[in-house]
């Protein structure tokens, strides 16, 4: 029944009016494309941005199929292969002071440090976004209480932060984890209650208020979806930047502990070896390094791709 | 401008006030009890009962935080279990020798960052300029704990110039020496700081230099070179002085891994241990006044700023 809809793939396409609609829409000699379209076109134009999310996607991918992908089992000891340096036969990156494989300690720490970076950004976005809509849509009191207690957590320096609530928590990879999602909560709050305080005013929303849409539905169909584009370059930026944070907590002793194959807890142990074998505090930090640069380059390229104006 | 520093410094009271609190409730949440934590596992029940009665521990939370409030103003931070001494003297000492290496860290960053942004900017998309945006996002994406370690490699163990750890060589007080010792550390820390006073001085600049001002100078016949030095810079720099302040707070927080790498003994070092032993009055101390000193270097920041920009001042 689709057939005679040009190019439709909407699912409530069965919709008679939609579909009217859209076959009106879609002339054959004029291209229409939406601003997502637009944003991804521009996107795809920028090399480094893309080659950056084929190589997050990619260690996504490793990530994931970890128990599948890697030789070994990342806290198996052979004490005989002791420091083992790169291209050791059955040990590709070498071994480390107790003779644990290092590539497989990386691809299952590259698990842990996706995985925190992830989920840190998405509760801080979370939790974020619903205090900086309820403040900025609502103002009054309830604002300026929210204001207030976020001036207080960004009056502590960022790292800091993390530090003093792990130390309140208590060392460990699920306390750090909490902790950078905290610490990230200010940041994502002002960046909605910015975008909500110039919206509010907007024609658009005061005609959804006058026919009586609940507030409810006008933050949620109207008002989020126009923030979205500084947020997902905020998160995108964030993602790495909470990898390095969480792996410096571990790197601290502060974080995931060992024997744990977590970046930051194979770096801070490889530190005492290197004079005699390098390579174990070396690669980690090259992982870390890596997948952050990936995330700058690809939030760089969001940006420049969401907001033209921006770009210079 | 009296009126705007003295609005700015009362607004300061509440944060503050929040700060205290809020340092004085993450040590609360902490899992074990203070007294145990002082006298050992080996405490006898009343003995225990007595020490949480001096300490003011069976009091309700409010009256133990005013309690606290009132020590700290007085200059009683308590008693570090670990060390066996006052507090405030030794995080003091100890933050004396952070803030060498972040007043380093900062100088290091801004004489390589602004004037690469600069140049970036009055040659933009030359090659230079990519060369530095790419080397900026590089430097900001480098984890400080292992840049630490490849440069305590690099420069520490294989070239072997500098030292690689501490703060002075044994029986040695002179200044050499202790830059000598605070150059990797703060190289490490200026890094991901330099990128970004590289990056903002070069969005600000490349703002001011398309202003009428500017073109009416070029008009004029003026030499490029003195439109940028006289002209350009010094709208220019405005924004760029509050990032570098910003970036303060960067330099406190980060200075941790900086001191962690290189067995540096600033407050960032007092402070690790301090939590992997328990010590909390240390901890809660050293929280304290890094936090403090970064919401002063705020205010100073803010009112450089509308000093510079008297548009802040009335806006």
């Amino acid at each position: 029944m689709d057939s005679n809809c040009v190019k439709s793939t909407h699912p409530k396409a069965a919709d008679a009016r939609y579909k009217v609609q859209h076959v009106t829409e879609v002339e054959p000699s004029v291209q229409v494309r939406s601003p997502t379209q637009q944003a991804l076109r521009r996107l795809r134009r920028d090399r480094m941005a893309v080659a950056s999310a084929i190589f997050l996607l990619l260690m996504v991918i490793i990530s994931i199929l970890a128990p599948v992908l890697a030789p070994r089992d990342p806290t198996e000891t052979n004490l005989s292969q002791r420091l083992a340096p790169p291209a050791t036969p059955g040990y590709p990156l070498g071994a480390d002071d107790l003779g644990r494989d290092i590539l497989s300690r990386l691809i299952w720490g590259g698990r842990i440090s996706l995985l925190v970076g992830f989920s840190a950004v998405l509760v801080a976005m979370i939790l974020g976004v619903l205090v900086g809509l309820v403040g900025g849509y609502f103002g009054g009191w309830l604002d300026s209480l929210i204001m207030r207690l976020i001036d207080i957590l960004l009056a502590f320096p960022a790292i800091l932060l993390a530090i003093a609530i792990v130390a309140s928590l208590g060392p460990g990879l699920q306390n750090a984890m909490l902790a950078i999602s905290i610490v990230g909560i200010p940041y994502y709050a002002r960046i909605v209650r910015g975008s909500v305080l110039s919206l509010r005013e907007q024609e658009f929303v005061y005609a959804a208020r006058i026919i009586g849409v609940p507030d409810f539905r006008i933050l949620t169909r109207h008002v989020l979806p126009n923030c979205l584009g500084p947020l997902i370059v905020a998160a995108t930026l964030d993602v790495g930047w909470m990898i390095m944070i969480a792996a410096g907590l571990s790197f601290l002793g502060l974080g995931a502990q060992p024997p744990t194959a977590e970046w930051g807890v194979m770096l801070s142990q490889g530190r005492q070896f290197i004079r005699s074998a390098l390579h174990i505090s070396i690669l980690p930090g090259a992982a870390i390094f890596l997948v952050v640069l990936a995330l700058n380059l690809l939030g760089d390229g969001l940006r420049d791709a969401l907001d033209p104006r921006l770009r210079e | 401008m009296t009126r705007y520093i003295a609005q700015r410094t009362f607004s300061l009271i509440p944060v503050l006030i929040g700060v205290t609190l809020l340092v004085f409730l993450v040590m609360q949440l902490a899992p074990g009890d203070p007294a145990q934590i002082m006298l050992g596992p080996k405490a006898t029940e009343t003995s225990l009962a007595q020490l949480r009665h001096e300490l003011g521990l069976d009091q309700p939370l409010h009256v133990q935080y005013v309690r606290w409030l009132t020590r700290v103003l007085q200059g009683n931070w308590g008693r570090s279990i670990q060390l066996k001494r006052e507090v405030l003297p030794f995080i003091l000492e100890r933050f004396r020798n952070t803030a060498y290496l972040t007043i380093l860290a900062a100088l290091f960053a801004c004489s390589v960052g602004v004037p690469a942004g600069i140049l970036s900017a009055v040659r933009q998309y030359s090659l230079s300029d990519r060369m530095a945006m790419v080397l900026a996002l590089v430097g900001f994406s480098m984890p400080i704990f292992w840049l630490g370690i490849i440069l305590q490699i690099v420069l520490g163990l294989k070239v072997g110039i500098l030292p690689v750890s501490g703060m002075r060589s044994p029986e040695r007080t002179d200044l050499v020496d202790l830059i000598n010792h605070l150059i990797l550390p703060s190289l490490t820390l200026a890094a991901g700081v330099t990128a970004i006073i590289a990056r903002m001085t070069r969005s600000s600049m490349l703002e001011v230099i398309r202003q009428d001002y500017i073109r009416t100078a070029r008009s004029k016949g003026l030499r490029e070179r003195l439109i940028i030095s006289r002209h350009a810079l010094k709208n220019a720099l405005i924004p760029v002085i509050t990032v570098v302040g910003l970036q303060v707070g960067y330099l406190l927080g980060g200075d941790v891994f900086a001191e962690i790498v290189f067995s540096y003994p600033g407050i960032g070092l007092a402070m690790v241990n301090g939590i992997l032993a328990r010590d909390f009055p240390l901890v809660q101390g050293a929280i304290l006044l890094v936090a403090t000193s970064y919401v002063l270097v705020n205010l100073a920041v803010d009112i450089t700023y509308a000093y510079l920009d008297p548009r802040i001042r009335y806006g």
